[in-house]
């Protein structure tokens, strides 16, 4: 047991982790490329018609992995924040770094393709539901969390400081969706929901399936190459960098 | 402990009274804020009486976020935050104490002036004891969590507009029930639900925000 | 196989707006976002190079300059 806790955090030291990150990337792109191609597939070659929604239901094998991938990368990025705080790793504050941008864009794709599927189903490019509304406020949560990072010069205070109001953030993001919903249901808001869709053939449950997978693969692709870079960045000063620097030279 | 709490109040009001410059300027920030709505959107009476409750959430929202920069802002740049860092109490009833004092100077003249304004927008007497009382709910809450964005921020360049962007966020559920609680009193309906979650979230707001707050406090004395 | 004709395919029942837009932001930003990475990535990498090479030099200079001084 206790060597296996100590064999985690030799992987957490950036020295370790480069590398192995390094070796993991191009796998993670080979599977975000094949569960992307099969979803696709799937979700805009065979998949039937939707009764109701025609041919736009489409966007759903974009918009649902996308908002999916908004939350759950906020729910991760929590997770790296809370290890951060509570080993003072050096490896999850670069990690909840480089998770934030990549959240922030499947929020705002989540908000671009919800607004697309809104303008032919309710006729309105924007709906305040209480879906779409909560998705606008995590995007607000993620360029915070991003400008505090950008603006505290010292790594390790931004890595705590954006750690904290990551977790601030986790335990709030239930209250501001249950508030939000209650505020929606008061207002009386769209009639038709976004994510009920009448009739999900087996078809399309795959299709979404393998698109979120994909958007998955992708997003952990993108992380561990920015990580990397984050990691160049900031051990510049130690020797390991110089020399991984120097031998391609 | 009450000592503790009673004497970091005390200093904290202390100091604000000297500059009551600031407290002036926040509560005519929130008149102003009021008043230009029926400037930009017509006076018609109907009207004004459906947008009150959010317009004058949203105001208050925003003037006791005027202060927030200030909190632990004075006491970084004299040390007096790193001896209460030190101290043998916990920092995050120092915190709360101190939460409590931007309250009082913050929050409470906004809720004594609310109903004033909300005379502006022909709001009836119950609407207007129930946006007293929302306020009084809501407005500590906002100060406890404000305290978190406050600490976070502590001395980093462009706090004010960065604090702004990270609070605001989160004081979207107290929007929704100080303003909605309102809305159900002109509407017809109780207010009851939305005031007892109110209630609920000035706890949460109050008792829990200190302990994250301390903690960004010590990441920024580091 | 769904489609008739690729008109079919492309017009998505009148929605081909709606959709076509969706797929088109998400593929250009899912192919922008690793392509800004590889191109923030070269540009450290190059200056973090220089840099060293710069420190390096300088270190060269300096024990040419007092020879002494490299001997402990």
């Amino acid at each position: 047991m206790s060597n296996r806790v100590i064999n985690w955090f030799r992987y957490a030291s950036p020295q370790t982790f480069y590398p192995l990150a390094g070796q993991l990337i191009p796998w993670f792109w080979a599977l975000a490329a094949l569960f992307g191609a099969l979803g696709l597939t799937i979700g805009f070659l065979l998949a039937p018609t939707d009764a109701q929604q025609g041919e736009g239901y489409r966007i759903i094998f974009l918009h649902v992995p996308a908002s999916w991938m908004s939350m759950f990368i906020y729910l991760v990025m929590a997770f790296w924040a809370a290890t951060g705080l509570a080993f003072n790793t050096r490896l999850s504050g670069m990690m909840a770094s480089a998770l934030a941008p990549t959240g922030a864009l499947f929020a705002f794709l989540s908000l671009w393709t919800g607004a697309l599927w809104g303008k032919p189903m309710w006729g309105a490019w924007w709906v305040w539901d209480a879906r779409l509304t909560s998705e606008l406020i995590l995007l607000f949560l993620y360029i915070g969390f991003i400008a505090l990072q950008a603006a505290i010069d010292d790594p390790r205070r931004a890595d705590k400081a954006g750690a904290i109001l990551a977790l601030v953030g986790v335990v709030n993001i239930p209250i501001i969706y249950f508030s939000v919903k209650w505020w929606n249901t008061l207002h009386q808001g769209a009639s038709v929901s976004l994510t009920k869709a009448p009739s999900m053939a087996a078809m399309m449950l795959w299709g979404m399936l393998f698109c979120a997978l994909a958007c998955w693969m992708y997003s952990i692709a993108v992380a561990l190459t920015r990580v990397r870079t984050i990691m160049l960045e900031r051990e510049r000063h130690t020797d390991w960098v110089r020399a991984l620097l120097a031998d391609k030279e | 402990m009450l000592r503790l709490l009673r004497a970091v109040i005390s200093r904290d009001l202390r100091l604000a009274m000297r500059r009551q410059a600031d407290i002036v300027a926040a509560m005519f920030f929130f008149i102003i804020v009021v008043s230009l709505f029926p400037l930009g959107v017509g006076p018609e009476p109907a009207q004004l009486r459906r947008l009150a409750p959010g317009v004058l959430w949203v105001a208050a929202l925003l003037a006791s976020m005027l202060s927030l920069p200030r909190l632990f802002a004075d006491d970084h740049r004299d040390g007096t935050l790193e001896q209460l860092a030190l101290a043998p109490q916990p920092l995050g009833l120092i915190v709360l104490a101190k939460v409590i004092a931007h309250w009082l100077v913050a929050g409470l003249p906004l809720v004594l002036l609310a109903p004033v304004l909300g005379i502006q927008f022909d709001l009836g007497a119950d609407a207007l004891v129930v946006l007293m009382l929302s306020l009084l709910l809501g407005t500590p809450a906002l100060s406890g969590i404000g305290a978190i964005g406050a600490a976070l921020t502590l001395g980093v360049r462009g706090g004010g507009v960065l604090l702004s962007l990270l609070v605001l966020p989160l004081y979207i559920p107290v929007l929704i029930f100080g303003a909605g609680a309102v809305d159900a009193t002109v509407s017809g309906l109780g207010p009851q639900a939305h005031l007892s979650l109110l209630g609920a979230l000035a706890l949460g707001g109050v008792f829990f925000a200190p302990w994250p707050t301390a903690a960004a406090l010590r990441v920024a004395l580091e | 196989m769904h489609w008739n004709s690729l008109a079919d395919f492309l017009a998505m029942g009148n929605h081909g707006l709606y959709v076509w837009g969706s797929v088109l932001m998400m593929a250009l930003l899912m192919l922008a976002e690793p392509i800004l990475l590889r191109h923030g990535r070269k540009k450290l990498v190059a200056r973090l190079r220089r840099q060293y090479r710069a420190e390096r030099s300088e270190a060269r200079r300096n024990s040419q300059a007092n020879p002494g001084r490299s001997k402990d």
